[in-house]
């Protein structure tokens, strides 16, 4: 590296540096930035000083179509933003506009809703899982991962005929009745998702390699987390016990028991330990829900046109990643006033500069893997 | 009455729609017939519910004992506290935003920024609204502070506060323009540095674009 500055991409150039020091450019396309993640480093021979991310590469404008379209016309955008949990993405959309509206999803379509939100989870922690692991060296997980992933888009195939951005849902309640072998087809994955979680978990959890790896790496304390925004998974490593379907519970999940996992140490370690105690929990949601799914309708009557009666609201559920939030505004129109999405990638990214000072290069990559972002959410 | 705006739809409508009214079970059509009854009932067209529309006010004064301590702290810097389908809203002058942020931490325990945003309303003489959505872990309760901002005029930065609202603010400034005074790096953070406009106001087109800075960067005439 001849300069210390990249040059020719019209950016200011940087402070002054030490004679040992130099900035490396990381992405965007870099296969373990997940999507198009840019990453300005400044090291100190392999130690990182300071970083700095670029983000926008994927930038849609999600919040200025919103205004642009009907209320039930943006529901399938949002499953863009997240696109693996798109499941997750529409439930938030759904229920804050049905609070606009001030009417409430019937209860079997809550369950329903429920089960495949949870699935959701687990086939997004199963992704994070296979790349966070193939990042780091171990390439095995990732096929193992991608085969259960596989029989969760398949129930949600049979549901409502896509797998990765669903539409699952409709303001109001459901569009599609569960199909005849819904509650089988998820007991017959949750049954056999037991001893698969086990398998990763031989494979990683007292793995020296892995262990070397993830154990110290990006601590994020409590307090910090909590000052940076961190929600989620990466929140709940740092030692705090707090989940929103259980602080303020949507959906069905109040009919449900479920721990909420939480670390000690809020490092990598941590945060994988934790996302796979959440998959078991998942798994155990679903078992009970598919017990009970109550009769009736699974559409609230909600009129063709939308117009919510002038008024702001704001929902936000856990979303695999963290608190995703719909800030929405009505004036009494057919289409949204504002759409803010709160997403939890963008915040949860926001603590990376804090995690990775002090860290070789090799551990940014583990970094980038723990916070679990998804770029389409980050840019929007 | 009922049936005949059923029986038109499908030899109007292609197949298309056909299977997704065929295929849906039994137990739904009955539940959605009625509700699609009335207002079919006079003009087959608008299929809006009109019927009954009393002036329900959503937006109530909020009178809780949060809102007697900032009132009784703050004075008239409290503009107004309304409940808006049961969420608090509290509304402070832009002026005094740092301070009531630090008094919201520190002894009302809302150590959460959840979100911060911003809304756009030309028309008014402040036309824009800040908008803070916290959350306190120890009471397990949201409250939202606004903040009314005209253009240009700088908005205290709440980053000190709460350090993620450093991108926050950022991605506020780069959607709306709003200056926030105070915060450590006001750049833009997901539109490039050198794009013009602030895409999130109401008087940017959807399919308005810096048209100078898509012709020398990218080399094309246009972006859509």
């Amino acid at each position: 590296m001849t300069s210390n500055t990249i040059t020719g991409t019209g950016e200011k150039p940087q402070t002054l540096l030490g004679a040992d020091e130099l900035v490396l450019n990381m992405g965007p396309q870099h296969p373990s930035t997940h999507g198009v993640l840019r990453v300005k480093l400044k090291l100190d021979g392999e130690r990182v000083i300071g970083s700095e991310c670029m983000i926008g590469y994927l930038h849609r404008g999600v919040e200025k179509i919103a205004e642009n379209r009907s209320y039930q016309q943006f529901a399938p955008y949002v499953d863009r933003m997240d696109y693996v949990a798109a499941v997750s993405n529409g439930l938030g959309y759904c229920e804050a506009i049905e609070k606009l509206l001030m009417v409430e999803a019937p209860p079997r379509a809550r369950v329903i809703r429920t089960i495949l939100t949870e699935l959701q989870r687990i086939a997004s922690h199963l992704l994070w899982l296979g790349t966070h692991a193939l990042d780091i060296g171990a390439l095995t997980p990732l096929f193992y991962c991608f085969r259960e992933r596989e029989e969760v888009l398949k129930i949600f195939e049979k549901y409502c005929g896509a797998r990765l951005t669903t539409h699952a849902f409709r303001i109001g309640g459901l569009q599609y009745e569960a199909y005849d072998t819904l509650e089988k087809d998820v007991e017959r994955f949750c049954k056999a998702l037991e001893p698969r979680i086990k398998d990763y978990e031989d494979l990683l959890t007292q793995n020296r390699i892995w262990l070397g790896r993830t154990k110290g790496v990006g601590i994020l304390s409590a307090k910090d987390a909590i000052a940076l925004g961190a929600t989620g998974p990466v929140l709940r490593a740092s030692g705090v016990k707090w989940d929103i379907r259980k602080a303020m519970p949507y959906a069905a999940y109040d009919q449900y028991k479920f721990e909420i996992p939480v670390g000690t140490t809020g490092d990598t370690y941590d945060r994988y330990m934790v996302r796979m105690e959440e998959m078991r929990q998942s798994r155990l949601i679903c078992l009970q829900a598919i017990e009970n799914i109550p009769s009736g309708p699974i559409m609230a009557k909600v009129g063709k046109v939308l117009k919510p009666p002038p008024g702001e609201v704001y929902h936000a559920i856990e979303a695999p990643k963290g608190e995703l939030g719909y800030y929405v505004v009505s004036d009494g129109t057919v289409q949204p006033y504002r759409v803010r999405i709160r997403p939890p990638s963008f915040v949860n990214l926001q603590s990376f500069d804090h995690m990775a000072k002090g860290h070789l290069v090799a551990d940014v990559v583990a970094i980038i893997g723990t916070l679990d972002i998804v770029l389409g959410e980050v840019d929007r | 009455m009922a049936d005949e705006p059923k029986e038109q739809q499908p030899s109007g409508v292609p197949a298309g729609d056909k299977p997704a009214g065929s295929a849906a079970p039994p137990s739904t059509p009955p539940a959605k017939a009625p509700a699609a009854a009335p207002p079919a009932a006079g003009p087959p067209k608008p299929a809006v519910p009109p019927p009954p529309k009393p002036p329900v006010q959503l937006q109530t004064p909020l009178n809780n004992e949060l809102v007697g301590r900032i009132r009784a702290k703050f004075g008239t810097a409290l503009v107004e506290a309304i409940e808006d389908r049961r969420q608090a809203i509290v509304i402070v002058e832009c002026g005094r935003l740092g301070d009531v942020a630090r008094y919201l931490r520190d002894e009302e325990r809302f150590d959460l920024l959840s979100d911060l945003t911003a809304v756009d309303w030309p028309k008014r003489e402040k036309r824009f609204d800040l908008v803070l959505n916290l959350y306190s872990f120890a009471k397990n309760e949201r409250l939202r502070v606004k903040a009314r901002a005209g253009d240009g005029e700088p908005v205290p930065s709440v980053a000190e506060v709460w350090p993620t609202a450093n991108w926050l603010e950022r991605e506020a400034f780069d959607m709306f323009g709003i200056i926030f005074a105070g915060h450590p790096n006001l750049t833009r953070i997901l539109l490039p540095d050198q794009w013009q406009g602030y895409p999130l106001r109401k008087d940017y087109d959807i399919i308005e674009q810096d048209i100078g800075w898509v012709k020398e960067n990218l080399g094309i005439e246009s972006g859509q």
